[in-house]
C-alpha cells in the first residue's frame, strides 16, 4: 500500500441487464426462447392497434366462419369478424390486465413481506396469520364471490387478481427479508444512525429485488392464464371484449366442430404466452439466485 | 475535566429458553477523549454485547439492557429518545464490526455507503456525499480512491473494505469509536496495517477508541487502557503497561500465560487455563473463574469478588491478594 501504487483500473462492469441478457442466451437457452415469445407477446399487445387488419368488433356477415386464408389470415368466426385481429386486441387486453394486477400484486407482496420481515415480532406473527387465513382459501371461489359482487369488468378483475397474489406472494418476499435483515451490513447501517425507513429503501429492497423481478415475471403468466379461466366461466372481462378466455369459451366452444380455428388461434396462444413466461421466470431464479451471484 | 464516556453499571440480560442469562453484569469503565480502551476475553464474555449496548444497538426482544448509565458527552444514552439515539450513532459514536466481508451492503457501490453518514447527519446531497467518500477513501489510503468510489464491494478486498468501513466510521467525526474485533477476519499483515492505519487516524481526530479484542498482542501495541472481561463481567482493569507487567486477576494471567513469547525461555512451554468457560445462564454463586482458578479459596466458592484498587488505578476483582496467588507467576 504505497504511494507509488500502479494505476488501478477498476473494471468498468457491463451493465447488468446486458450481462443479465448475455448469461440468459449462454446459459439458459430455453429462458431466451421464452423471453422471445413474451417480447413477441409483448409487441403484439402494445401495437395491437396498428397490427390488427381489421376492427375488433367490425362484423362483415357475408365472411361468416371463414377458415384461414390470405385475407382472413386465422379466419373468421360466427359474426365475420377477423379472428387475427380479435387476437390481437386479445392480447392487448392480456397485456394490460396481466401487467396492471402482477403490478398490484408485487407492490402487495413487497409491502406486506418487508414490512412484517424486517419488524418481525407481534407484526408479523399477526400479519401473517392473515395471511395463512387468505391463502387456505382457494382462489378461484374468492375471485368468483367478489366477481359476483360487484360485477364482472376489468378493473374488477385486476383489483381482485392483484390482491389474491399479492398477499400470498408477501410470504416468498418475507422470507428474503428475513435471511437479509440479519447481514452484517443491515447492523452496521444501524449502527450509523439510519433510520427504518431509509433501511428498508436502502439496504433491503435492493437486497430482495431478484426475488421480487422473479415473483413479477411468474405472476405476469399466472394472471393471464386465471383471467382467461374467469373469462371462460363469464366472470372476466364482459363481451364483446376480445378476451382470449372468452373467445375459447363463446365462438370457440360452439363451433368447434364446425370451425376449429376458433378455439385454436386462442387457445394456442394462450398457451405459448404462459409457457414462454414461466420458462423465462425460471430462467431468471435460476440466475439471480443469490449463490450463483459474484460469477458475473 | 469529566470523561468522554463513562459507563456504569451496565447490565444487559437475554432471556433464552433455559432463563435469563446476564451476558453484561454490572459492567463499568471509562474512556477519556483520545485514548484507547481494549476490551479483552474469550468468545462469549460478553465483549460484542457491551459495545452493541452503548450503541443501543442489542435487539429487544430476547435482550435488554436492565440497569446503569452510559454517560456520554454529559448525556447518559440509555435515557435518550430513539430519534437522539439514532442521531448519536455514525454522528458522535462509530462503530466497526468485525466482518469486513458482509459489512457493506453488495448492491450499492462503496461511495454510496461510505459518504451515507454524511449524508444522514449533515444533510449532505448525493453528490456532496460522493465527493466526501473519495476523501475518506482517499484518508484511509485506498489507492485511486477517486476512481474506486463507484467500485462495488464485490470489487474490494478483505482489507479494502475494512479500510472502507473505517473510512465510514470517520465520515462525521466522530469522538468515539467501537471497534468490535475489526481484524478478526483478516491476514496478519493486513491485521497491523488496519490497527496503525485505525489508531494514527484517531490520533489525527482526537477520537477515542474502545477496541474489542481477544488479541493480547494488540492490545499491548495499541491500547492505553485495558478491561479483562470474564463471563459478563469486568475482573481487572489498568493501564496496558500496568497489565502486562503486573497483572493482578488469575484469569488475565492464565491469558498471559498462554501466549508465546519472543524472549521467552526457549522450550518453556505454554500453559492453558483447563475448562470451559461457564454456561452463563447457570453461574455459580461465587467468582464466574473460581472452578477453572489455580488460586481458588473457599470465600471465592461463596461470594463475589468486586473491583478494588490495587494502586494507581489498576483494579481487580478477586479475593487472594496476587503475592499470595501460588499459580502462574507474572512475567516480570
Amino acid at each position: 500500500m504505497s504511494a507509488a501504487a500502479e494505476p488501478l483500473v477498476v473494471p468498468r462492469p457491463r451493465g447488468p441487464v446486458t450481462t443479465f441478457c448475455i448469461r440468459l442466451i449462454r446459459e439458459k437457452p430455453l429462458g431466451a426462447i421464452g423471453a422471445v415469445i413474451f417480447l413477441v407477446f409483448l409487441f403484439c399487445g402494445v401495437f395491437a392497434d396498428i397490427l390488427a387488419p381489421y376492427g375488433i368488433n367490425q362484423i362483415s356477415p357475408a365472411n361468416r366462419l371463414k377458415p384461414p386464408s390470405v385475407k382472413y389470415w386465422l379466419g373468421t368466426d360466427h359474426l365475420g369478424r377477423d379472428m387475427l385481429s380479435r387476437i390481437l386486441y386479445g392480447a392487448q387486453l392480456s397485456v394490460i390486465i396481466g401487467f396492471a394486477a402482477a403490478t398490484l400484486a408485487t407492490i402487495v407482496s413487497v409491502v406486506i413481506g418487508i414490512v412484517t420481515g424486517y419488524l418481525g415480532g407481534k407484526v408479523d406473527l399477526i400479519v401473517q396469520r392473515l395471511v395463512d387465513a387468505w391463502m387456505s382459501f382457494p382462489e378461484l371461489i374468492i375471485l368468483i364471490v367478489v366477481v359476483s359482487v360487484l360485477g364482472p369488468g376489468m378493473i374488477q378483475v385486476i383489483f381482485v387478481l392483484g390482491l389474491t397474489f399479492g398477499i400470498g406472494g408477501s410470504r416468498i418476499i418475507r422470507g428474503a427479508v428475513v435471511s437479509v435483515r440479519e447481514q452484517m451490513y443491515v447492523h452496521s447501517a444501524q449502527s450509523m444512525g439510519a433510520s427504518t425507513p431509509r433501511i428498508l429503501m436502502q439496504h433491503i429492497l435492493p437486497n430482495v429485488l431478484p426475488p421480487i423481478i422473479v415473483l413479477f415475471t411468474t405472476r405476469v403468466g399466472a394472471v393471464i392464464l386465471v383471467e382467461s379461466g374467469l373469462s371462460f366461466l363469464g366472470f372476466g372481462v364482459p363481451p364483446p371484449a376480445p378476451t382470449w378466455g372468452g373467445m375459447l369459451s363463446g365462438t370457440g366452444r360452439t363451433y368447434m366442430y364446425l370451425a376449429p380455428w376458433l378455439a385454436l388461434a386462442p387457445g394456442l396462444c394462450l398457451t405459448m404466452v404462459v409457457y414462454g413466461i414461466n420458462v423465462l421466470g425460471d430462467a431468471m431464479r435460476d440466475l439471480l439466485d443469490p449463490r450463483m451471484r459474484g460469477s458475473r | 475535566m469529566s470523561k468522554l464516556l463513562e459507563v456504569t453499571g451496565l447490565t444487559t440480560r437475554f432471556r433464552t429458553e433455559r432463563g435469563a442469562v446476564m451476558a453484561v453484569d454490572d459492567v463499568s469503565f471509562d474512556v477519556d477523549a483520545g485514548e484507547t480502551l481494549a476490551i479483552v476475553g474469550e468468545s462469549g464474555s460478553g465483549k460484542s454485547v457491551t459495545a452493541l449496548s452503548l450503541m443501543r444497538l442489542i435487539p429487544n426482544p430476547p435482550g435488554e439492557i436492565t440497569a446503569g448509565t452510559v454517560m456520554f458527552e454529559g448525556r447518559d444514552l440509555l435515557k435518550l429518545s430513539d430519534a437522539e439515539m439514532q442521531a448519536v450513532r455514525g454522528d458522535r459514536i462509530a462503530m466497526i464490526f468485525q466482518e469486513p466481508m458482509t459489512s457493506l451492503n453488495p448492491s450499492l457501490t462503496v461511495g454510496l455507503q461510505v459518504g451515507e453518514p454524511v449524508q444522514l447527519h449533515r444533510g449532505a446531497t448525493w453528490k456532496a456525499a460522493l465527493e466526501k467518500a473519495g476523501e475518506l477513501l482517499m484518508r484511509v489510503r485506498i489507492p485511486d480512491a477517486k476512481a474506486r468510489v463507484d467500485a462495488y464491494p464485490h470489487q474490494f478486498s478483505g482489507g479494502m473494505r475494512q479500510r472502507a468501513m473505517i473510512a465510514m466510521a470517520l465520515a462525521c467525526q466522530p469522538k468515539l469509536i467501537i471497534a468490535d474485533e475489526p481484524t478478526t477476519a483478516l491476514d496478519v499483515t493486513v491485521q497491523s496495517q488496519i490497527l496503525s492505519l485505525l489508531k494514527e487516524l484517531t490520533r489525527e481526530t482526537g477520537a477515542a477508541l474502545i477496541l474489542i479484542t481477544h488479541d493480547l498482542g494488540v492490545v499491548a501495541r495499541y491500547a492505553d487502557r485495558v478491561s479483562v472481561m470474564y463471563a459478563g463481567r469486568v475482573v481487572e482493569t489498568g493501564t496496558a503497561r500496568d497489565i502486562y507487567k503486573r497483572p493482578q486477576h488469575p484469569y488475565t494471567r492464565g491469558l498471559m500465560a498462554c501466549v508465546p513469547r519472543l524472549d521467552g525461555a526457549l522450550g518453556s512451554r505454554l500453559v492453558p487455563i483447563e475448562g470451559q468457560p461457564p454456561d452463563l445462564s447457570r453461574l455459580p454463586p461465587g467468582c464466574a473463574f473460581a472452578p477453572r482458578c489455580v488460586d481458588v479459596t473457599d470465600k471465592c466458592l461463596l461470594s463475589r469478588p468486586v473491583l478494588e484498587d490495587v494502586g494507581g488505578g489498576h483494579h481487580k476483582a478477586c479475593f487472594v491478594p496476587a503475592n499470595a496467588a501460588a499459580g502462574v507467576p507474572a512475567h516480570a
